[in-house]
């Protein structure tokens, strides 16, 4: 690009740097308009969405496991997880109504079907998730109808992996670059994460069950595919890094860490389920939440918006053999 | 469907006289901008420029851009050896007044050919028009705000105190009735120029030959072509500079293009914590 912009704003892409941090790359130069955003900023408050992102997870994962347990009669483990499941589903969609510009109106969600948004899709996962869930939670609390919550809860434990991942592809499917950036991955580490978070919840309730495999194995999920999202991204990973969601996304990684272990460590120490529990759902809620802002701040700053797509262009020439800008 | 309508926006004629704005606002009943900070009357110090952006409640958008750089050539839009008519201007009285050079804009909705907010809508209340257009039904739109980030430009937005989604409807109400949008209408320098989609593509390839042979070489049209990354807009422009210096993304992609690939990993994921489970309860056995 020509220089001599003076008035053109051109914006370097300028960061606080942590200590001692050093510069591996020549900072991108580009323009903008004042350093205004080019995309808007998500209207999406906190802590509703992150809420919402992290009890779906919760509550898809949990009624798996309820499902699971119902069928191999272990009932503890099913009347928690299907308390689990419920009490998450009926939050979300609280959170979700509550978020909503309009509350009113939120039957318009199932006034379509569109698999081109995921708002929609996720919708009609939603809402039967959670009348199913409630209702195999009612009959597990009551101790009425056993059968229509049996039947109640096998159809929630159906939708529920859904549940765990239609969240990610909401996310993914905007405009916002550290959201739609992470479009391969992010529905692994959402899956992750909401296996932690009920198999945390297992473990407390039954510290030698099967909850110690699904929260060892959700954790492990959870930090690995985190690790390969950040490594996939290019510039917008300074989101993911710095600021806000950079101290929340590396204290979520150390308490899921330490959940993952204390689950190892419940067979031999029941007080470790517990504290795994915990943990594990700390680390879900604060890896929602640090994602969230990692996206806001990428939509705040143009030049992740500027910078990647000046690269594609770029990269287009070269690949077409013209000559570059 | 009848023919598919959009806005030419020839920058190079534009005066940055906002009465695109201001007949936007009118004809609309648009109320102030609190989104953009303007419960009150306040300056951005952005030159000219007081509005900001486009938003829920200002569907038209003048930039102003300052550039020190000479011009290439004559004044756009001016024939060869214009006279000048000595205008004020920037710069010292006495002074080089080629050391600045303005760029003035007007920025609309883009009317996307796949158009993100459209898509991602779950409720249906944004719909494609009988004019190609998109527009957002209000009696249907629950406020989800799914549509904001969504939109490649930045260009709808939230009414606060309302909570509905707004944006330009290029006068849906006008067209239905065989008028020009408002914008167009108002503009006196036929900066916005309103019309059939193709006719507006062969009109602004003619200008921009016009400007190039002149010495524009900056000159560039922008949203024109069908195969970018939004299938072309139904409201393209002609730039004489980068499109990000007016605030605009250089590659605008529609969200929606990588849709097939993420409900497939989100299904490859969901596939995972369900074998997570079953392997868990299978390998702690039957007990109890």
């Amino acid at each position: 690009m020509s220089g001599g912009r003076a008035t053109t704003p051109v914006a370097r892409t300028g960061r606080r740097r942590g200590r001692g941090e050093t510069l591996m790359v020549p900072e991108a130069e580009f323009s903008s308009y004042y350093g205004r955003p080019v995309i808007k900023e998500p209207v999406w408050k906190v802590p509703d969405i992150p809420a919402y992102l992290y009890l779906g997870g919760l509550a898809g994962a949990s009624a798996v496991v309820a499902g699971m347990a119902d069928a191999t009669d272990r009932e503890a483990l099913r009347r928690t997880s299907r308390v689990a499941a419920a009490g998450g589903a009926l939050v979300s969609v609280g959170a979700l109504v509550h978020d909503l510009g309009r509350p009113t109106r939120f039957l318009n969600m199932l006034r379509v079907f569109k698999p081109t948004s995921p708002l929609s899709v996720g919708s009609w996962i939603l809402a039967p998730f959670s009348g199913a869930a409630t209702v195999a939670a009612a009959s597990e609390l009551s101790g009425r109808l056993p059968g229509l919550g049996r039947l109640a809860g096998a159809g929630a434990a159906v939708l529920g992996p859904a549940m765990t991942t239609y969240t990610a592809v909401l996310l993914a499917d905007t405009a916002v670059p550290g959201w739609h950036e992470t479009h391969r991955e992010l529905p692994f580490v959402f899956a992750g994460s909401a296996l932690a978070s009920a198999g945390g919840l297992a473990v407390a309730v039954d510290p030698t069950g099967p909850g110690r495999g699904i929260a060892v194995a959700g954790g492990l999920l959870e930090l690995a595919a985190s690790e390969r999202m950040r490594s996939q991204l290019g510039l917008v990973g300074e989101t993911y890094r710095d600021g806000r969601a950079g101290w929340v996304l590396r204290a979520s990684r150390a308490v899921t860490a330490a959940g993952t272990a204390a689950a190892l460590a419940a067979r031999r120490l029941p007080a470790a389920g517990i504290a795994s529990a915990l943990l594990l759902n700390a680390g879900a809620a604060s890896l929602r939440y640090g994602v969230f802002e990692a996206g806001m701040a990428s939509a705040r700053d143009p030049k992740y918006t500027v910078v990647p797509q000046r690269e594609r262009l770029a990269q287009a020439r070269q690949v077409s053999g013209a000559p570059p800008l | 469907m009848t023919e598919r309508v959009g806005f030419f926006t020839d920058t190079s004629v534009c005066i940055g006289c906002k009465a695109c704005e201001v007949a936007c606002k009118t004809w609309n009943a648009l109320p102030a901008d609190p989104a953009q900070g303007h419960t009150d009357f306040e300056l951005t110090g952005m030159s000219y420029d007081n509005t900001g952006g486009l938003g829920a409640s200002t569907w038209r958008h003048v930039a102003f851009i300052e550039q020190p750089r000479p011009p290439a050539g004559p004044p756009a839009g001016s024939p060869a050896g214009s006279v000048d008519l000595g205008m004020p201007g920037l710069g010292t009285p006495d002074g080089d007044r080629s050391e600045i050079r303005w760029l003035m804009s007007s920025d609309v909705c883009k009317h996307c050919t796949h158009a993100a907010c459209l898509d991602v809508c779950p409720t249906g209340a944004l719909v494609r028009t009988e004019f190609g257009t998109v527009i957002v039904q209000d009696d249907v739109c629950n406020g989800c705000g799914y549509c904001i980030p969504a939109c490649p430009y930045g260009v709808i937005d939230q009414r606060p105190g309302d909570g509905g989604a707004f944006k330009c409807t290029m006068c849906y109400d006008r067209q239905g009735a065989g008028l020009t949008p408002a914008c167009a209408q108002a503009c006196p320098t036929e900066s916005i120029q309103y019309g059939p989609l193709e006719e507006l593509h062969e009109r602004a390839a003619g200008r921009l030959a016009e400007l190039q042979e002149a010495g524009q070489t900056q000159a560039r049209l922008y949203g024109h072509d069908p195969s970018d990354g939004v299938g072309g807009d139904g409201a393209f422009f002609l730039l004489l500079d980068e499109p990000e210096v007016y605030g605009l993304p250089p590659d605008p992609v529609v969200t929606t293009r990588d849709l097939p690939v993420m409900w497939r990993n989100a299904a490859a994921a969901a596939a995972t914590v369900a074998g997570v489970v079953l392997a868990a309860f299978a390998s702690a056995g039957r007990r109890r």
